[in-house]
C-alpha cells in the first residue's frame, strides 16, 4: 500500500495550540519524509515547534522509525533511526553498562527530536549539548535528495541542523558514541537550600565537583525565602556502591482524566511547592538512586500534562548570562512574581559553554524554567514581560519550550538568526520546511 | 528457539522480533524488501539475536519465492522449529470496493499467498518432527462485518485453515498458534480511528510470544477481544445489519 496521510489533532506536551493536521506515519520514514514540510518525534517539545505551518501541510511522524542501525562495543559508537527513543536506548543499553551522552529530563523524546532541540541534560556544566557529541547525520532535505553530514561534510548544514527545529531537513539517521557508565544506578546528594544566593552558590560549587547538577525552586516562595528551594548533585555508582541487580522496570501511573481548570488554583500550588520543599525534611540526604528516579522523575506519571486542564500549559525557559553574579536570577524570578506568574514546577540549572548548533539555546549562564497553565490574556503578557528582561539581561529563550514569543523579541535575543537563515536559504530556498513556530517568529508564509 | 520470522520488518512483527532477539533466538528475516531487511537485522542483533541474522526475499504474492526461501534459511540456522508470519496486507472496505485490483492483491496475499507459505513451512517442520506455526489472522475473520467485507473473509479463510492444520498435526508435534488481533496501533492502521480497547504492538507481543511458548493454538490480543468477539459472533443478524461494528 503507498503511505496515505492521515488527519490527526497535534499539539506539543503543553497541549497548546491544537492543530488538527495531516500525517504521514510510517516505518519508512525515507518515503514520509519525502511528501511532508516538517518531522516530528515524541511531541514532548511544549509549544508549537513540532506543528505544521497549516492545516493541510503533511509532517511526518517518525516514531516508527526506530531501529539501531549499528553498534560498536568497542567505541560505543551507536546509529540509529532517528524515531528510535531514549526510553528504548535505556532499556537495551542502560543494563549493558552504557548510556547516552546527554539526557534530557525526559526519555519520552527521540534522537530526532534530541538533535532538533540539541537539549542539554544536568551534566551540561561538563559535557555540553546532545549535538556536541553527534558525529553525524543522514537527512532528507527539502529538494528530497538525502545526504550525510558532519562537522568535515557539509558541516555548514550540520551545524544548523543541531539544535536547528527541524528546519533545514528531516533527519532521518544520527550517529553518536555512547558511553560507558561503571553501573547502571546514581550515587546522589541533595539539600535543602535557603534562598537564591544560596542556591546559585551552591550550583556552581557543586559544578566544580560533581558531574550532574540541578536545581529546584519554589517558585511562589517569595521575600527572603525566594529562591529556596533542593539542590541535586549525582554522578554514576561505582560498581562497589551499587546494588547487584539492574534497576527494575518502574512502573508508571496514568492520569486518567483531563483534570478541570480549578485543580491548578493558587492554593494548590502553593501547597504543592511547600510539599516538595518539606518533603526533604533533613537537609542533606545521600544514597543510591534508580537512574530514572534522578534523570526522569516525572516520567513516572503518563499524561501528566492533561493535570494542566482543557487551556494546556506552557513552560518558560531562558538562559541569563552571569556576567553580575546572581543579579540576574534575583531579577528574573522577582520579574515573574510581580507579573503574576504562578508556576508548577521551576527549574534552575548552570550552563556551560555554548555548543557548536548555529540555534543552540544553552550559552554560558543560569537557566530557569518554569511551567503554568494557559491563561488566554494574561499568558501572553507574562511571557512579554519576561522576554523583555531576558534581552535586557542578554540571554535568550528555548525555542522548543515556546509558544508565545513575538518575532521581535526573538529578533531582539538572537543575533545568530541571520546565519541561521542563511543556510536554511542555501538549502530550501523556496522555504518548503517549516513549522506553526517558524511562521511565528521567523516569518516563514503559513 | 530457532525462527523465521516472515513480516518482521514493522509493525507487530517487529516487536515480536524484538523479544525474541532480547532472549537470544536465533532469528531468519524473510519478507519482500531485502535491503531494508538487512536493517531490522542489524537492530535485531543489537538487541541480542546472535549475529549475524540473515535475510531472504519472499513476497506473499509471489509464491515460487517461498520454498527458495524457507530452503535458505533452514541452510543458514541449520534447521528451524518455528516460523512466524505477520506479513499481510491491509485496506479499508471503500477502498477496496473501489479498487478490485488491489481487491485482487489483498485477497492474494492474505489468503492465498499466507496459506501456500505455510503449507510449505509446515512440510518442512513435520519432516524434523514438528515445531511452531505461528500465523497472524485477525478478529476480522470472526464475522462477516461491514468494515471487513473483504479483508474479513481472507483472514476468515485464514483462520479456518490453521484450525484444520492444528487439528490434524498436532499429535504429529505441529503446533498452529492462530493469533486474531484486534485493533492494534501500527503503521497498517494508523489512518484509521482507534477503538476502545485499541492495542499497542509491544503488548501483543509479550503476548503472542507467551502463546508461542505454550504452543496455544489460539490467541486473542489484547486480550479484551475475546470477549468483544464472543459478543459479536452471537448476535443475531437483524442486529448485525443495523450496526457499522
Ligand atoms: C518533562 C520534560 C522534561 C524535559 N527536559 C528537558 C531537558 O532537561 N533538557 C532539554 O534540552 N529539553 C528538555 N525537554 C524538552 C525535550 O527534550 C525536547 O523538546 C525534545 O526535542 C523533544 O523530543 P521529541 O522527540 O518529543 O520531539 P518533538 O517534540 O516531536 O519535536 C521537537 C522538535 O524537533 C523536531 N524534530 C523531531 N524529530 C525530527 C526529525 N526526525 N527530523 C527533523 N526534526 C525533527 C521537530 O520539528 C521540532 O522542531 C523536556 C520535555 C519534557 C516534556
Ligand atoms: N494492526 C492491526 O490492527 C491488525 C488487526 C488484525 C490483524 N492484523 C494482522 O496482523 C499482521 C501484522 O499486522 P501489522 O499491523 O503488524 O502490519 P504492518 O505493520 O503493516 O506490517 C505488515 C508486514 O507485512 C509485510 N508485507 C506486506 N505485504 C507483503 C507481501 N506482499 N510480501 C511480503 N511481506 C509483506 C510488510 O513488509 P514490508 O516491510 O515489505 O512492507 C510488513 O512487515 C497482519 O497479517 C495483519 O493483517 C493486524
Amino acid at each position: 500500500m503507498t503511505l496515505q496521510p492521515h488527519r490527526s489533532k497535534l499539539t506539543g506536551w503543553g497541549r497548546f495550540p491544537v492543530v488538527d493536521g495531516l500525517v504521514l506515519k510510517s516505518e519508512n520514514l525515507p518515503a514520509a519524509a519525502e511528501r511532508a514540510t516538517l518531522s516530528r518525534g515524541l511531541g514532548r517539545s511544549y509549544g508549537d515547534s513540532s506543528l505544521p505551518a497549516g492545516a493541510d501541510l503533511p509532517v511526518a511522524d517518525a516514531t516508527l522509525a526506530d531501529r539501531l542501525l549499528g553498534f560498536d562495543p568497542a567505541s560505543g559508537m551507536l546509529r540509529a533511526e532517528a524515531g528510535a527513543s531514549l526510553f528504548e536506548l535505556n532499556r537495551v543499553f542502560l543494563r549493558r553498562g552504557w548510556f547516552v551522552p546527554v539526557s534530557p529530563g525526559t526519555q519520552f523524546v527521540t534522537l530526532g527530536g534530541m538533535t532538533a532541540s540539541d537539549v542539554h541534560g544536568k551534566n551540561h556544566h561538563v559535557d555540553g549539548c546532545f549535538g556536541e557529541h553527534v558525529r553525524g547525520l543522514k537527512l532528507r532535505l527539502a529538494d528530497g535528495r538525502i545526504v550525510e553530514c558532519s562537522d568535515t561534510c557539509e558541516p555548514e548544514l550540520f551545524r544548523a541542523t543541531i539544535g536547528g527545529m527541524g528546519l533545514t531537513g528531516h533527519v532521518l539517521e544520527v550517529e553518536f558514541p555512547m558511553r560507558p557508565i561503571p553501573s547502571p544506578w546514581i550515587w546522589g546528594e541533595s539539600r535543602r537550600i535557603e534562598d537564591l544566593d544560596l542556591m546559585v552558590a551552591g550550583l556552581k560549587e557543586a559544578a566544580r565537583e560533581w558531574p550532574m547538577t540541578v536545581g529546584w525552586i519554589d517558585c511562589l516562595a517569595r521575600g527572603a525565602k525566594l529562591g529556596r528551594g533542593i539542590l541535586m548533585k549525582g554522578r554514576w555508582a561505582r560498581p562497589d556502591e551499587a546494588p547487584e541487580k539492574p534497576p527494575p522496570r518502574k512502573r508508571r501511573f496514568r492520569v486518567p482524566i483531563q483534570f478541570p481548570g480549578i485543580a491548578l488554583c493558587k492554593p494548590n500550588m502553593k501547597a504543592f511547592n511547600l510539599a516538595y520543599y518539606w518533603k526533604h525534611i533533613q537537609r542533606v540526604r545521600r544514597g543510591i538512586l534508580h537512574p530514572d528516579a534522578f534523570f526522569y522523575p516525572l516520567d513516572a506519571l503518563d499524561d501528566w500534562n492533561l493535570i494542566y486542564g482543557r487551556r494546556g500549559f506552557t513552560q518558560y525557559q531562558c538562559v541569563l548570562p552571569h556576567a553580575d553574579g546572581n543579579g540576574p536570577a534575583r531579577r528574573f524570578l522577582e520579574r515573574f512574581v510581580s507579573a503574576g506568574g504562578m508556576g508548577f514546577l521551576c527549574v534552575i540549572k548552570d550552563f556551560g559553554a555554548e555548543g557548536k548548533g548555529m540555534l543552540s539555546f544553552p550559552r554560558p549562564g543560569m537557566s530557569i524554567a518554569m511551567d503554568f497553565p494557559i491563561h488566554p490574556t494574561k499568558t501572553p503578557t507574562l511571557v512579554d514581560r519576561l522576554n523583555e528582561l531576558v534581552i535586557a539581561e542578554g540571554g535568550r529563550i528555548y525555542l522548543t519550550k515556546d509558544t508565545f514569543t513575538r518575532p521581535e523579541h526573538f529578533r531582539a535575543m538572537e543575533p545568530r538568526l541571520e546565519a541561521f537563515n542563511a543556510v536554511r536559504r542555501r538549502w530550501d530556498p523556496e522555504v518548503r520546511i517549516r513549522s506553526a513556530q517558524s511562521v511565528r517568529l521567523l516569518g516563514d508564509p503559513a | 528457539m530457532k525462527a523465521v520470522l516472515f513480516g518482521a520488518s514493522k509493525g507487530m512483527g517487529r516487536a515480536l522480533a524484538r523479544l525474541m532477539a532480547a532472549r537470544g533466538d536465533r532469528l531468519f528475516l524473510i519478507g519482500r524488501a531485502t535491503d531494508d531487511l538487512e536493517r531490522s537485522a542489524r537492530d535485531l542483533e543489537i538487541r541480542g539475536a546472535p549475529a549475524p541474522v540473515k535475510t531472504a526475499y519472499c513476497d506473499l504474492l509471489a509464491p515460487e519465492s517461498f520454498a527458495p526461501a524457507l530452503d535458505q534459511a533452514e541452510r543458514e540456522l541449520q534447521g528451524f522449529d518455528t516460523v512466524v508470519v505477520t506479513a499481510g496486507l491491509f485496506a479499508t472496505q471503500e477502498e477496496l470496493e473501489n479498487d478490485p485490483q488491489l481487491a485482487a492483491r489483498v485477497l492474494a496475499a492474505d489468503f492465498t499467498g499466507t496459506v501456500l507459505f505455510c503449507e510449505e513451512a509446515r512440510k518442512r517442520l513435520l519432516a524434523v518432527g514438528g515445531g511452531t506455526l505461528c500465523v497472524f489472522s485477525s478478529v476480522a475473520g470472526e464475522r462477516g462485518r461491514k468494515p471487513v467485507i473483504l479483508y474479513g473473509a481472507a483472514k476468515a479463510g485464514l483462520s479456518q485453515y490453521l484450525e484444520g492444520l492444528d487439528h490434524k498435526f498436532r499429535a504429529r508435534g505441529l503446533r498452529t498458534v492462530c493469533v486474531k488481533p484486534g485493533f492494534v496501533k501500527t503503521g497498517m492502521t494508523a489512518g484509521l480511528k482507534p477503538p476502545p480497547f485499541a492495542g499497542q504492538p509491544e503488548a501483543v507481543a509479550r503476548r503472542v510470544l507467551r502463546a508461542i511458548d505454550r504452543g496455544r493454538p489460539e490467541v486473542y490480543t489484547p486480550a479484551a477481544w475475546r470477549g468483544v468477539m464472543c459478543i459479536i459472533r452471537n448476535l443475531p443478524r437483524f442486529i448485525m445489519r443495523k450496526i457499522e461494528f
